[in-house]
């Protein structure tokens, strides 16, 4: 172990630049998400992820921020284990019949101001799974969604660049005047 | 004594011939299961038929029974195996054929929150849930812990529900079904391309090895065989995924030791695997890689090379990081004697995968089904005999190690030539059985003349696991749990479909 260590004094760091904050994602938030609420976060934001019905791959791919190419902490995120702690619920999967209670109940538990982002083509409205009886749809059919992160599964980079958005405290101008011309 | 091959005549290995049977004879299978002399592969219903596929290990010949049960009932095979009793508990759920003479006829995935009953069979409105009925647990000072379904890390829901005598687990029930999405619903009647992303999403982390049974099955119900060099990219990209879920486990068992040195280290290895994947094959998890035919894209010698690199890395690094696990005491001592289970009872429920292999149940569906181009390359199915964390966290080091040695041979041996064939469709049956990081995948597909999936049933290894679960806490503290767990790594997703 000695060995191990020692080369990783030497070594240089893994951990990559952050990827460019996802546009697509800021023009979501600039619609949904009041600036003076985004404010109160800081810097720093709680995560608790909730699997109402993936199919794995995008935890997979979650869990994978937390290695050290893209070390997710250094942003200030971190991933809580408990709602009652969140600011954020990252939610996967088109909600499952059978999950819906268990997320409605988690989001209740969250305390205001909260915010929502669903992940994943499933989350977004059901995906492959839209239109069966054990799917209710995207998370937005149970509880409220600030922003989408689209891919299936999203890279850790997607999610990356899709979670500093949230961050972001201002959003470009000219995003918004595309808001505003809409 | 009977044997498999009386009563399906063109039983073999590998071959999935399928038989209408007797209630009679449906009773012996049930007898045989008991004795063991008979392994439950999948177990499965439609409208009015009931199906089970078996293998016998002495000789490996395998097939399927079918049972009529237009009246709406069938022997239950839950009475003599215990391993069939949340599969019956699935099929009442699922089609509403009632198991009779079963042991347990609660529900399993219908929670009470579909708007319909029996949704693949003759469909009734739902009724009002009814509360779960967790098993009695009678005795002095025993509290419970309920748990989940939301957990508190980054996993799938389910719950667990504990009960604990001081910090010693008396008893642990299990109650899925949280992510049952309805695939087997939604494959009714698929187009062929649309039913193959639907298998590649059964289980998320075993995308390639569903997506390949899958294949398989449609393969052969069509009577069509692969391009060799299609099969032999099907190999590298299953080895690859094979690699990846074993090298993040290993550190995720580490972890739940509060060894986060080797979770970091393990973390930074699956990375590479899938970014070389990303850079081969043009998806992290290759999904929709592989398709019903061959596979979608071919590989160039960038991507073959991107894979040697990545091998030559690993290749110097795990060894390495091998020696810290074995040589670290305290992770020794949490992983050793923990969450044991006995040979006769992986044998009993037929568990395959690394939980199979780590308690003397030496099965690798690679070795005992050999298909191209398996059956042409070297490699050993490691088997241990402990069956505790710690024998199972070692099946998967010994696996990484011969799945490099494999991806090493099929490189070195990739054939030229196509990538796909076209499937002719046809009305037809096909199974098949693939081993995926977990364990064995069994996929049967019934083909409609238009090419559209007239019936899919998919078997995830974590069916036969899960049950072992149980036992494997038994006796254990509250906090080995996490440990017990992170080592089987059941799969929510395709065990609840």
């Amino acid at each position: 172990m000695r060995k191990l260590l020692f080369k990783s004094v030497l070594a240089l760091p893994l951990t990559e630049r952050a990827p460019p904050v996802d546009d697509r994602a800021l023009a979501e938030l600039a619609e949904k998400v009041q600036a003076t609420a985004r404010r109160r976060l800081g810097r720093s934001l709680s995560i608790r992820q909730v699997d109402a019905g993936s199919c794995n791959g995008c935890e997979l791919e979650i869990h994978a921020l937390s290695n050290a190419f893209y070390d997710l902490e250094r942003f200030g995120f971190h991933f809580v284990a408990s709602p009652r702690h969140a600011d954020v619920l990252l939610v996967t999967g088109p909600v499952t019949a059978n999950m819906r209670e268990a997320l409605e109940r988690t989001y209740a538990a969250t305390p205001d101001p909260k915010w929502v982002v669903a992940v994943g083509a499933c989350a977004l409205d059901g995906g492959l799974f839209s239109g069966s009886y054990g799917v209710v749809g995207g998370v937005s059919a149970v509880v409220p969604v600030d922003l989408h992160i689209r891919g299936c599964p999203p890279s850790p980079r997607d999610l990356l660049a899709g979670l500093l958005a949230l961050m972001k405290r201002k959003i470009p101008r000219r995003i918004l005047k595309a808001q505003a011309g809409r | 004594m009977i044997t498999l091959a009386d009563i399906i005549v063109d039983a073999a290995a590998g071959q999935w011939p399928r038989v209408p049977v007797s209630a009679d004879l449906w009773d012996l299978a049930g007898q045989q299961l008991a004795a063991g002399t008979w392994t439950l592969v999948a177990h499965w219903g439609e409208p009015t038929t009931v199906h089970a596929a078996l293998r016998e290990p002495a000789t490996g010949t395998t097939g399927i029974l079918s049972l009529d049960a237009t009246n709406g009932h069938f022997p239950s095979l839950g009475r003599y195996a215990p391993a069939a009793r949340r599969l019956e508990r699935t099929i009442r759920d699922l089609v509403g054929l009632e198991p009779e003479g079963a042991p347990d006829l609660r529900s399993w995935l219908d929670h009470g929150r579909w708007d319909v009953r029996h949704p693949l069979g003759v469909q009734v409105p739902a009724v009002a849930p009814e509360p779960y009925r967790f098993l009695p647990v009678d005795g002095e000072g025993l509290h419970q812990i309920p748990v989940g379904p939301v957990h508190a890390g980054i996993i799938e829901p389910g719950h667990f529900r504990f009960t604990a005598s001081g910090e010693t687990v008396v008893r642990l029930e299990e109650r899925l079904g949280y992510v049952h999405k309805g695939i087997e619903g939604l494959l009714l009647g698929a187009p062929l391309d649309r039913a193959a992303k639907l298998a590649g999403r059964a289980s998320g982390d075993s995308t390639v090895a569903y997506a390949i049974a899958f294949a398989q099955a449609v393969e052969a119900a069509c009577g069509v065989s692969v391009p060799l060099r299609a099969a032999y990219l099907r190999a590298i990209m299953l080895e690859l995924e094979r690699i990846a879920n074993h090298v993040g486990d290993i550190g995720a068992v580490c972890n739940d030791a509060a060894f986060s040195l080797m979770h970091a280290h393990c973390a930074i290895m699956r990375e590479r695997v899938l970014r070389a994947a990303d850079l081969a094959f043009g998806h992290r998890l290759m999904m929709d890689r592989v398709v019903p035919g061959g596979i979608a894209k071919d590989i160039d010698q960038k991507g073959k090379s991107h894979i040697s690199k990545l091998l030559a890395q690993i290749g110097k690094q795990f060894p390495a990081l091998i020696t810290i696990y074995e040589d670290t005491a305290s992770l020794q001592d949490r992983t050793v004697r923990t969450g044991m289970v006995r040979h006769d009872l992986v044998a009993q429920f037929g568990a395959g995968g690394y939980v199979g292999r780590a308690s003397g149940r030496s099965f690798d569906a690679r070795k005992n089904f050999p298909c191209q181009p398996y059956e042409t390359l070297d490699f050993e199915v490691p088997t241990l005999e402990r069956g505790d964390v710690d024998a199972r966290v070692r099946i998967r080091i010994r696996e990484v190690e011969q799945s490099l040695s494999l991806l090493r041979q099929l490189l070195a041996q990739l054939p030229e030539g196509d990538i796909w064939v076209p499937i002719i469709p046809r009305l037809a049956e096909g199974s098949t059985l693939v081993e995926g990081f977990r364990g064995d995948i069994f996929a049967w597909v019934r083909m409609n003349e238009d090419g559209t999936i007239a019936r899919c049933h998919l078997r995830d290894p974590s069916c036969f696991q899960w049950p072992l679960l149980e036992v494997a806490i038994d006796g254990n503290i509250v906090a080995d749990f996490p440990l017990c767990n992170k080592s089987f790594n059941c799969s929510y997703a395709g065990h609840d479909l």
